[in-house]
């Protein structure tokens, strides 16, 4: 089979209204599914890991980022490359920790949350978990272990979305028990 | 009434329904389809209930469609004749979800109930590999759920179904009061 050339130049562009109206849908379901919303946002991070390991790949064949030197440098392409390429925003990198270990990504329009209005029953459900499994799946193929999670959600009556990014430790390729 | 219709907090209600121009990548979408089809996948046990269960969820999103595109595109008019609620799912429903018009819209030559919107490379196949012991599953489900959930809100019942023929076909069957009702107005 014969690879296009072009692939790694443009990603393929969508209106973001199939895209939200069905997420919408799969967190419906889920919450139908589900006991309790701590149940959705574990299967919403789960499904999100899922994406974000795949998501990688297709990430680096089509950018030309090249390995990341630190955190920050790490923050820069997630708010400015990736985010971009696949929701279309850019947000914005900020709060970060003396250490350089933690920062936070403000989002002004999450494309996951157009038309949504969380009903009261649902005050614990973090809408977007999804992002957050997508993000720490992917950075783990990276060999990086982050604790993400949402600080703040609009969605819940915060005034900015802010996704708050942990920097845990560098993973190291394990070779296989008694392979050394 | 929902209370909370009127609790007036809502930013969301004081948003404009104009189209906004904003794109995510076809990645992005296929990459979620996929984790939703794996997802209803592990809690069936047969190919028919995961196609039932992707049409449910086509239902949710087809249902909060209509009034958007109604509003934005049909200066909040609905469709009361066949054709032309089927003429609606051809060019605004196809090219709000999928940027392009239905390759197709037929109509049976023995059955005046029965219409088909053909897709040739339907956007949600588009990654879908059939595994051959389940090559009758068609995650165009999906697409024939948001169809359904149109044509019922609209006030034409019918059943949606999907089926591998010249690419992607939705079958559209209407029930006969349907039919009826279509040929006493024009009869008027």
């Amino acid at each position: 089979m014969s690879r296009q050339s072009n692939r790694t130049t443009e990603s393929k562009k969508m209106n973001s209204e199939l895209f939200t109206l069905t997420y919408g849908a799969l967190v419906t379901q889920l919450c139908k599914d589900y006991e309790n919303d701590e149940e959705v946002n574990k299967q919403l991070d789960k499904m999100g890991y899922n994406i974000g390991v795949r998501l990688i790949e297709d990430f680096l064949a089509r950018s030309s980022v090249g390995r990341c030197h630190d955190f920050r440098e790490t923050a820069d392409v997630i708010a400015k490359v990736a985010f971009k390429m696949y929701l279309g925003i850019t947000p914005s990198v900020t709060n970060w920790s003396p250490a350089g270990d933690e920062f936070s990504l403000i989002l002004e329009s999450n494309p996951l949350v157009d038309f949504v209005e969380l009903p009261d029953n649902h005050s614990n459900l973090v809408y977007s978990n999804l992002l957050c499994g997508v993000l720490r799946g992917a950075l783990e193929m990276v060999q990086m272990a982050v604790d993400v999670r949402f600080a703040q959600d609009m969605l819940r009556g915060d005034n900015v979305t802010e996704i708050r990014m942990k920097f845990i430790k560098r993973i190291e390729e394990n070779l296989p028990a008694g392979d050394e | 009434m929902d209370t909370r219709f009127t609790r007036g907090k809502s930013a969301i209600l004081e948003r404009s329904l104009t189209r906004p121009k904003t794109e995510v990548s076809v990645s992005a979408f296929a990459l979620l389809f996929s984790e939703m089809v794996q997802y209803c996948q592990s809690r069936v046990y047969s190919v028919s209930e995961l196609q039932a269960r992707l049409a449910d969820l086509g239902q949710g999103v087809g249902a909060s469609l209509l009034d958007v595109l109604v509003l934005r595109e049909k200066n909040g008019k609905r469709e009361t004749k066949v054709l032309n609620i089927l003429l609606f799912i051809k060019v605004s429903v196809w090219k709000a979800l999928f940027g392009k018009e239905a390759d197709k819209l037929e109509q049976a030559n023995d059955d005046d109930k029965t219409y088909y919107i053909i897709e040739k490379e339907p956007l949600i196949n588009a990654f879908i590999s059939v595994p051959k012991e389940n090559s009758t599953l068609n995650c165009a489900a999906f697409t024939a759920g948001i169809v359904e959930a149109i044509l019922t809100h609209s006030g034409f019942p019918a059943k949606v179904t999907a089926h591998w023929h010249k690419g992607t076909t939705l079958m559209i069957k209407f029930d006969e009061a349907v039919i009826a009702r279509d040929k006493a107005l024009d009869g008027r």
